[in-house]
């Protein structure tokens, strides 16, 4: 299967802080993975990494970042405009083929059609992430890069989210998302990576984290946590 | 209270660019008012050419010794000279900004002074040059109260003297006495000492024959010069300006104060609006974490930099075409002129939205950019007003280099001769190209830290 995103040992440094260490991994066409890890581990520096916001101190990513969906964890939208327009503004940079078309569908997915008009500004921080989230999709990319997309929505939003999100993958995109809510990781990825101080400590199925601590433990998240534990972190 | 007095120094310290400017700020701004309240050194800089001969000789008139030499003296305290040997170079060291003005000395001065004291009758008035550079009208003003009372200086000081001279004249006519005139030693009558002569030769005279009617008629007429001549101290007391002030404009030109003054007014206002305008909706974009989506391949950073320049160029114009078209109720302003106005203020424009961007560039957040611009801004239009020779010559050239880093001085050039016909407009507008390409890649190469 040839690789619809891969990262060939990225490095970052800031300075004397090495946030990320020779990371390498792939992603197949369809695949979903989940980056988990303690907090500072560089989640959020590898996907913009790979979302060509940053670029790395060493190392290459494979995919044109022109081609890669990016949400970044603080929603990157613009407060005095409405969510219709920021929504149209980000269509039309992003060369959107039908940008009436791509915004009608987005403020069905994110639910906020009653919402259009209101400047972003004066949106709650969930109904802002949402806004957030649908510019990334706007394009309809082949590769997705979501930076915890859930952290800040309710149940319900969260479960629209995922079910959308299993829906783009069925249908041949790569999505790569981190998240702290690792029951999260495992029902929805197909893969993990775990990253702790820059590290890349594991990537394979939830399952085969399950079995690497020995698959005695009550959970998943138990199981991520003797992990860490056991690999000093 | 404690905690939170060193959490904020703890705070300020981390900000580097704050720091910079708390420390920078007060030390610039301490020069320019060190600078505008001394008006520079305590006498002006004045190229001095004078042509009077080594010995030009004094005057020598009813017994008091004139040595125009002296008077010349009188000048150089007042000012600080810089004696040059030629009227070129005296125009070049005005023109250059060396010195504030030259006063030229002819080699005729004591000789006219002397035909002026002479009272034989010539119109040929004794004359000095002064030379001065007119860029702008704020220096004219300050040559002019400036050179020119010192001048009126050294005249009241040789009018008194003139006057004394020819009131010593009078005294000799009226009183007789010795006056010496190259050298040679006459004796004079005088009207009073004649009149008794003519008196005492008509009492001879047999009464009401021909010979001391005509006697008596010398006398009467002596007696009314005699009269008369005792209250001309009053009328030569009046005389004034012995010396002719010829002024000479070595360039520039005169825009009458006003009209400047709409130049810098208009040129104020583009700098703050398009400044602030640049460097706030630069930071912005970083403020609301949409830079990193933009740059991301939606639009180049230069392309970024490009659109903040040109919107804030366009706002500012159309903010300040306002503005001039309202001044233009209290001053008259050439409207056939307004194409070139906009020309102008386009090209200022772009190049204070350059510099703008360069500051939003390196502030991160809208309310540290409108900060820095505008602590940035006032002090460049202070420098791109201090006339040239108002300040010592080697800080001169750095307030002049200072000044042509940064778009406040060509953009006055420019608006001053798009609204007042001053001249100039070319090169303006090209140094404003170029500063307008220089910022806007100070900017774009600022944007590089956060790539
Ligand atoms: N601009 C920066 N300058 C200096 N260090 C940075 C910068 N950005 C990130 N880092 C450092 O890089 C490391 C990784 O940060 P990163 O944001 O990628 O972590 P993360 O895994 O996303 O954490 P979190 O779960 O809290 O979001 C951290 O140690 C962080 O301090
Ligand atoms: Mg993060």
């Amino acid at each position: 299967m040839s690789a619809a995103l891969a990262a060939d040992a990225v490095s970052k440094r800031y300075g004397e802080r090495e946030a990320l260490r020779d990371v390498s991994f792939s992603a197949g066409a369809g695949e979903t993975i989940a980056v988990i890890g303690p907090n500072g581990a560089g989640k959020t520096t590898l996907l913009s990494i790979l979302g060509g916001v940053q670029r790395p101190t060493s190392g290459t990513v494979s995919r044109d970042p022109r081609e890669v969906g990016w949400v970044p964890q603080q929603a990157a939208v613009y407060g005095k405009l409405t969510v219709e327009e920021n929504l149209r503004l980000f269509a039309r940079l992003e060369k959107v083929r039908d940008p009436d078309e791509a915004v009608a569908r987005m403020l069905d997915q994110t639910g906020l059609r009653d919402r259009a008009g209101d400047e972003l500004g004066t949106l709650s921080g969930g109904n802002r992430q949402r806004v957030n989230i649908a510019v990334g999709l706007l394009a309809q990319p082949d590769v997705l890069l979501l930076d915890e997309p859930s952290s800040s929505l309710d149940p319900r939003q969260r479960e629209r989210l995922w079910e959308f999100v299993g829906g783009l993958a069925r249908a041949g995109t790569t999505v790569v998302f981190t998240t702290h809510n690792v029951q999260e990781a495992e029902r929805y990825a197909d893969r993990v990576l775990v990253l702790a101080d820059g590290e890349l400590l594991f990537a394979g199925s939830p399952d085969d984290l399950h079995a690497e601590v020995g698959g005695d433990q009550r959970d998943f998240e138990a199981a991520f946590v003797r992990f860490l534990h056991e690999r000093g972190h | 209270m404690r905690f939170l007095l060193e959490k904020d120094l703890r705070i300020l310290r981390r900000s580097p660019l704050l720091v910079v400017l708390l420390v920078a700020y007060p030390v610039l701004i301490a020069v320019l008012v060190g600078l505008a309240l001394s008006g520079g050194p305590d006498k002006p800089r004045v190229a001095v050419f004078s042509q009077l001969p080594e010995d030009s000789g004094t005057v020598n008139v009813a017994g008091t010794t004139v040595d125009p030499g002296r008077y010349a003296d009188e000048l150089y305290k007042a000012v600080d000279p810089i004696k040059v040997r030629s009227r070129a170079e005296a125009e070049r060291l005005v023109r250059d900004g060396e010195a504030l003005a030259a006063v030229i000395v002819p080699a005729d001065l004591v000789d006219r002074i002397q035909s002026a004291v002479s009272l034989s009758g010539s119109s040929k008035r004794p004359t000095v040059e002064v030379l001065y550079n007119a860029e702008d009208p704020v220096k004219q003003q300050y040559v002019e109260s400036t050179i020119e009372s010192r001048v009126a200086d050294l005249n009241r000081a040789v009018s008194e003297k003139l006057t004394s001279i020819a009131t010593g004249y009078l005294g000799i006519l009226l009183r007789g006495g010795d006056f010496s005139l190259f050298g040679q030693k006459f004796e004079v009558l005088g009207l009073q000492r004649s009149k008794a002569l003519v008196d005492g030769v008509a009492a001879g005279e047999r009464e009401g024959s021909p010979e001391r009617q005509a006697l008596e008629r010398v006398s009467k007429f002596a007696q009314l010069a005699i009269d008369n001549l005792d209250l001309s101290d009053d009328v030569l007391d009046a005389v004034g300006e012995p010396v002719v002030v010829k002024r000479t404009v070595v360039e520039g030109r005169r825009t009458p104060l006003d009209a400047f003054a709409v130049a810098v007014a208009v040129t104020l206002s583009l700098m703050l609006v398009t400044v602030l305008l640049a460097a706030g909706m630069l930071a912005l974009e970083r403020e609301e974490h949409a830079f990193a989506r933009l740059v991301r391949g939606l639009v180049s950073k230069t392309g970024l930099v490009a659109e903040k320049v040109v919107l804030a160029a366009v706002c500012a114009l159309a903010a300040t075409l306002l503005m001039t078209a309202g001044v233009s109720i209290f001053v008259s302003l050439d409207w056939g002129r307004a194409p070139l106005w906009v020309v102008a203020l386009a090209f200022g424009g772009l190049a204070f939205g350059a510099l703008g961007v360069a500051i939003g560039a390196a502030a991160r957040e809208v309310r540290a950019a409108s900060l820095l611009a505008i602590l940035l801004a006032l002090p460049i239009a202070f420098l791109a007003l201090v006339p040239s020779g108002a300040v010592a010559s080697g800080l001169y050239d750095v307030i002049r280099v200072v000044s042509a880093c940064f778009p406040f001085r060509p953009a006055l050039d420019a608006v001053d001769a798009a609204i007042n016909d001053a001249g100039g407009l070319g090169t303006a507008l090209l140094h404003l190209a170029l500063l307008t390409v220089a910022w806007g890649a100070v900017a774009r190469i600022g944007l590089r830290r956060f790539a």
